[in-house]
């Protein structure tokens, strides 16, 4: 049984009740699943989530779907990863990477995707639907799979070629579509009024999905022995992330989970080729002007960011901040996390750490901080990125010679070999 | 001139259920006005109180976001469809 007590307008507060509805019928300002936190907190504990399943699941009183079998490819209870060598890099303190790259499909989507596809199961839908930048596509087509739904993903015809072979494998309806996410996004969004028997997860069931990503900040504070952190850096596509996050810390301890209320400081990163949240931090505006994107961070080349009034608002009154970096210091921080951590993301991770780094450099990220930065995907989805940053040392025969060649003045050969060598 | 609009699902109760309407005009703010005039109620859903679109409100004229033209004032032509479509977001 969840504890959803309806859904409410973030714009007009008018009230509906938990349906597939995603949007007011009055002004068309998004809908957010309301609950009935003093019943969670008779029934939450640190116990209780503490003996639940490895998964987003053990959250699930903080989820708006509750079930015995969920849609579950066992997304979540990633590892929160103590990052000293990063940190001594960036001149910071305590850093922890939550690396969302070890979910099944390889990107935080799985946690809103599992969430999205349990409650849609619930509603009666029996066709999974998304306009996708990649991850999401990936994530809903192995879902679906798996619960034995058919699925139709719609995503830009100039995807990475690892995102498209990860969404056809699984057997699933895959339309490319020749135009940005945005126009996909447009034509899903017109889809649903002709397709209302589609559970399309980020469009009529996107209340739902979005809750997944609270899931974040929930295992953080665990991680963290049941504390919130200082500052979470976050990256921002549609901004939905950074405002769940943000969610997720404030109603751990409003259910009495957290035993002091958390001032974590939220700050968001973007890709300078598709930056509308960040522009309008820098300028101090309200005013979130649409872009045409142009990155190689493709999952967050979102041009029209739906949720970006709220993540600005997360950021601003966290006292946190927002910046973007460009498509070089996107690819040196892919490299510089490998490096210093052995974790491999894509593109979009090399965003957040690019702009940590940037934010650590200007001091608005400090080193006396416990600092979370959230890497949300895989690296292997986005090789093409590295082509020409990354290749082999060297090509060689298959000889002790060649391979000494090589090395140069780094191999000594053992006195054993040198002796055999010289006999 | 004569301009079609797509009406989203949570505004077919204005158009008593029909998700494609024509109305006249020559300019996409003209084609919105007189969809209020047809079908009592677009402009209160529409406009915020200075007479802009809402922010949640997206206006596409031949598929491009009317943003990136010159926003209300984008003159329509005939055959155009101008389709009325909630924000909604999430890669």
């Amino acid at each position: 049984m969840d504890f959803v007590s309806g859904l409410r307008c973030r714009e007009c507060g008018r009230t509906y009740p938990a349906e597939a509805l995603h949007v007011c019928d009055y002004c068309f300002g998004p809908l957010e699943v309301t609950y009935d936190y003093e019943r969670v907190a008779a029934t939450i504990t640190r116990e209780r989530i503490e003996s639940g399943p490895r998964s987003i699941w053990r959250y699930a009183d903080l989820l708006p779907v509750a079930d015995a079998h969920p849609v579950d490819l066992g997304a979540g209870f990633t590892p929160l990863i103590r990052a000293d060598r990063l940190a001594a890099e960036l001149g910071l303190g305590e850093l922890w990477i939550k690396d969302d790259t070890a979910n099944p499909t390889g990107s935080f989507k799985d946690r809103v995707v599992s969430v999205a596809l349990t409650k849609a199961r619930q509603l009666g839908f029996k066709i999974a639907a998304c306009a996708s930048t990649g991850n999401l596509a990936n994530s809903v087509a192995a879902h679906a799979a798996r619960a034995g739904m058919e699925s139709v993903v719609l995503i830009p015809h100039d995807l990475e070629s690892a995102k498209v072979t990860m969404t056809t494998v699984y057997g699933g309806r895959v339309i490319a579509v020749e135009g940005s996410y945005d126009d996909v996004n447009r034509l899903c969004a017109e889809l649903t009024s002709e397709q209302p028997s589609w559970a399309f997860v980020n469009v009529n069931v996107r209340t739902y999905y979005a809750e997944g990503s609270k899931t974040l900040a929930f295992e953080v504070a665990e991680q963290l022995g049941w504390q919130a952190p200082d500052h979470v850096v976050v990256p921002i596509g549609s901004g939905s992330q950074l405002t769940k996050v943000a969610k997720g810390f404030h109603e751990l301890w409003q259910v009495g989970i957290l035993d002091e209320e958390p001032s974590v400081r939220i700050s968001g990163a973007q890709a300078a080729g598709c930056a509308p949240v960040a522009t309008a931090f820098a300028e101090g505006t309200d005013v979130i002007r649409p872009v045409k994107p142009h990155t190689i961070a493709k999952s967050l080349a979102i041009g029209n960011p739906a949720d970006g009034w709220y993540a600005l608002d997360a950021i601003r009154s966290s006292g946190g901040s927002c910046a973007s970096v460009t498509d070089a210091e996107v690819i040196d921080a892919i490299l510089l996390l490998a490096r210093t951590e052995g974790i491999f993301a894509e593109t979009a991770g090399g965003v957040t750490i690019a702009t940590l780094a940037k934010l650590a450099a200007e001091g608005k990220v400090r080193s006396d901080e416990r600092v979370v930065a959230l890497v949300t995907g895989h690296g292997l989805k986005t090789v093409e990125a590295l082509t020409g940053a990354v290749g082999p040392t060297a090509t060689i025969e298959p000889t002790l010679e060649a391979f000494a060649e090589a090395m140069g003045d780094e191999f000594e050969p053992t006195t054993e070999h040198a002796a055999r060598s010289a006999r | 001139m004569s301009i079609k609009v797509r009406i989203p699902t949570q505004l077919r109760i204005l158009t008593g259920g029909a998700g494609e309407v024509s109305v006249e005009g020559s300019t996409v703010g003209e084609v919105l006005k007189a969809l209020d005039a047809a079908h009592e109620g677009f402009a209160d859903r529409l406009f915020d109180d200075n007479g802009g679109l809402r922010r949640f409100v997206n206006v596409f004229l031949a598929d491009e976001d009317v943003r990136f033209l010159d926003g209300l004032s984008t003159p329509v032509t005939e055959g155009q469809t101008v389709s009325i479509v909630p924000a909604v977001a999430g890669g």
